[in-house]
């Protein structure tokens, strides 16, 4: 066992901060699409508004991060991209009950194992904005109507919104199961946290 | 120079933070009579002589105002005509209602809501100016009445109505003492329409004389109350009263324009803009699609019942001693009477929506009636799609009424007249009260009649509630909400697609299930592992 540093500060609050932001956006989005009432319509709409603002300046904050300090290198693949993933996908489906080692070792320079790295990036670069995009067009229709948008595209804007956070909620609940995949259940966690992960030699 | 200064620099300030353009208190100054009015009417030698009748006062008012009987004559208030684009002569006399159903054979009782003298039959002179009634409109003293089935004249001598008294009126003192109409003149006829106060309209009754805020915010007589009253938004030029029930505006795109309206009459909009909501963007959003009155009428006949059913084939029962009966219900309002049927009432009534694009269709007395289901007397037209349309409050008045069922039109029964005249309310006889109406509106009757359930909508402009009493977002955007029924758009909060809310609920309890069933196997496998290293 060794104690490596895996995660800076920044990197730690951007985490928990888009934590805690996507967890209200979705609660507070959910009521506003009637499933339930917590808020009230009128402050849950409010707050998903204003949290909105704060994921994409959480989002730009991150990619300012990452390009400036190049730890963006993390999330690049060398090698066999699909053959990489499905290594990781095999240790998930059988290594992990047999209590196979983890097929890609943690370090400095490489914390994020192929999957991870294809998963968040895909969040990253295609689901959030893409929900984002949708989000703010649904909030601006009307704006976007007098440019010249098919009034009716409401509808279809309004449902894959909500199909998108219907997915997001998806790898919110795999996402929080993952991290007691570790070396120990808590070890993930604790990283996120602290920084420091206990990873095997 | 340094005090002009000064002076310049508060005024400038002043201006600044001067009243919002909103403000009403300059409506209605303090009263001076030298505010008002260049003419003290009862200084006019032509009005100091007692007057026998209206009309004859009608003449003397004449003699200055030498225009207005023919002014009068183009109104609706006079002519009770509107000829609508589709070609159909609507109006009070013409149109089918739900409530006493026809003018036409009933005159003398429902023309003492009309601004004229002696309509008892239909052989009016309409060109008449002596019979324009000036004072009913312009009475200041409040003590001009019409006499309740004299044809539009006031008692000329003391008498009574319905067991009360009903005292003569002192023609010369209204006419020395004439104004500008006020909210009792013109609530004498449209706070009681059909039959009494708060009957029809539900936005309309007499608690709009006196109202505290929360009633009307913009006629509120309170303290601070901006008071303005029926005529400042039913702004009148040559005694053209603007706004119509059966060419309303649904949707006022010009925005400010007050005092001046360019689309007739005053609206919402004409006072409050295009873009009302200050502190509330997205509100704003909505402007193009509901009315205000939506959102600011939250409910109608707040302080007053309004009826609202009306069952005519429930008339005509007598108790044992074969005496006509009336039935209260606790708050003392008629349930049931012999004369007319059932009733039903109800206070703080949430409005009915529709979509609205200014356009009324009217059922008249000649179109066939489809009696397998509720008859729409009148309905609104409009779409969510459509540019001109918004949603707006309706009361809806329903009720069930004789219609012929040979002919499947509206009948238009003789109720009020003596006994043996045929009336049904000194004869209690359906076919016969129809045979005499119909006879004397010169239309057929197969002499086959029934019942038939109808409704009939009235849109909502009055009793604007304080803004801190306007509906909240949720009572729309919910399930169940105010727009419920409406269909055909998407209403974010209510609607949703079926096959991605199963969809989404399929992500979530896979993904679940999922997890739960790894995390097990995972237990489990570590546990045997466990075992067996023990072994």
């Amino acid at each position: 066992m060794r104690k490596v540093y895996l995660y800076a500060r920044f990197q730690r609050f951007w985490h928990w901060m888009q934590a805690f932001i996507i967890f209200s956006l979705l609660v507070t989005g959910l009521e506003v699409h009637g499933l339930f009432e917590l808020l009230g319509y009128e402050a849950a709409f409010h707050v998903h508004n204003a949290f909105a603002w704060g994921l994409v300046l959480f989002i730009v904050l991150a990619f300012f991060w990452y390009i400036t300090t190049g730890d963006f290198r993390q999330y690049l693949i060398e090698g066999n991209l699909v053959e990489k993933i499905m290594m990781q996908v095999r240790y998930y489906m059988i290594g992990i009950f047999k209590n196979e080692p983890h097929p890609f070792k943690k370090n400095e320079i490489s914390r994020l194992n192929p999957l991870q790295r294809i998963t968040y990036l895909m969040l990253t670069l295609v689901g959030l904005p893409l929900q984002i995009i949708f989000g703010f067009a649904y909030y601006y229709y009307n704006e976007l109507v007098a440019l010249g948008m098919n009034p009716d595209w409401i509808e279809p804007i309004a449902v894959i919104h909500t199909l998108l956070a219907y997915m997001l909620i998806g790898f919110v609940i795999m996402h929080v199961y993952m991290t007691t995949t570790g070396h120990t259940v808590t070890s993930n966690i604790k990283a996120m946290i602290t920084g420091w992960e206990e990873v095997e030699e | 120079m340094k005090k002009l200064l000064v002076l310049l620099i508060c005024l400038s300030v002043y201006m600044f933070y001067m009243p919002s353009p909103l403000s009403a208190r300059s409506f209605h100054l303090s009263v001076d009579s030298l505010m008002i009015s260049t003419a003290d009417h009862s200084k006019f030698e032509q009005l100091k002589r007692p007057f026998e009748t209206g009309p004859e006062v009608t003449e003397a008012c004449l003699e200055c105002h030498t225009e207005a009987a023919k002014q009068i004559h183009q109104t609706k208030h006079w002519s009770w005509e509107v000829l609508m684009k589709d070609g159909k002569m609507l109006g009070k006399q013409h149109v089918v209602n739900n409530f006493c159903i026809s003018v036409e054979g009933n005159e003398p009782r429902c023309t003492s809501c009309h601004i004229g003298y002696g309509w008892k039959d239909r052989n009016f002179d309409f060109t008449s100016q002596r019979n324009v009634d000036c004072l009913v409109c312009h009475d200041g003293t409040g003590t001009y009445k019409k006499y309740p089935s004299g044809a539009g004249h006031p008692a000329y001598s003391d008498t009574s109505f319905g067991g009360k008294p009903f005292p003569a009126v002192d023609l010369a003192y209204v006419a020395q003492n004439v104004a500008n109409p006020n909210r009792h003149n013109c609530g004498i006829c449209h706070f009681e329409g059909g039959g009494g106060d708060a009957v029809k309209h539900g936005d309309l009754d007499n608690s709009l004389i006196e109202p505290m805020a929360h009633v009307d915010v913009h006629m509120s007589t309170e303290k601070d109350g901006l008071n303005m009253t029926c005529t400042d938004c039913h702004q009148t030029e040559g005694h053209q009263v603007p706004g119509s029930r059966y060419e309303p505006h649904a949707r006022d795109v010009h925005g400010f324009d007050y005092p001046l309206p360019d689309d007739y009459p005053t609206t919402c909009s004409s006072c409050h803009g295009l873009e009302p909501h200050k502190d509330y963007a997205k509100l704003n959003d909505h402007v193009d699609k509901l009315a205000c009155q939506t959102c600011h009428i939250p409910t109608i006949a707040r302080e007053r019942p309004t009826k609202m059913w009306w069952d005519w084939s429930k008339a005509g029962q007598f108790n044992e001693q074969g005496k006509q009966i009336t039935r209260k219900d606790s708050a003392g309002l008629a349930v049931y009477m012999t004369k007319k049927g059932e009733f039903e009432w109800a206070t703080d009534v949430v409005p009915e929506y529709r979509w609205f694009n200014g356009e009324m269709n009217y059922v008249t007395f000649l179109t066939e009636i489809d009696d397998s289901a509720v008859v729409e007397i009148n309905h609104p037209d409009g779409e969510p799609g459509d540019s001109l349309s918004r949603i707006w409050p309706f009361k809806v008045h329903r009720g069930k009424q004789p219609y012929d069922t040979v002919l499947k039109r509206f009948v238009k029964p003789t109720l009020y007249g003596p006994k043996g005249s045929g009336a049904y309310w000194s004869d209690f006889d359906w076919d016969r009260a129809i045979t005499t109406g119909m006879e004397y509106a010169g239309m057929e009757y197969s002499g086959s009649y029934d019942f038939v359930e109808t409704e009939m909508y009235w849109p909502i402009s009055h009793m604007v509630a304080p803004k801190t009493e306007s509906l909240g977002c949720a009572d729309c955007h919910s399930r169940n909400g105010r727009l419920q029924n409406l269909a055909g758009f998407y209403l974010p909060g209510r609607d949703a697609n079926p096959f991605v809310e199963m969809l989404g609920l399929l992500v979530i309890i896979s993904s679940l299930a999922g997890v739960l069933v790894h995390g097990y196997m995972r237990f489990v496998s570590s546990k045997r592992r466990t075992g067996e290293g023990h072994s």
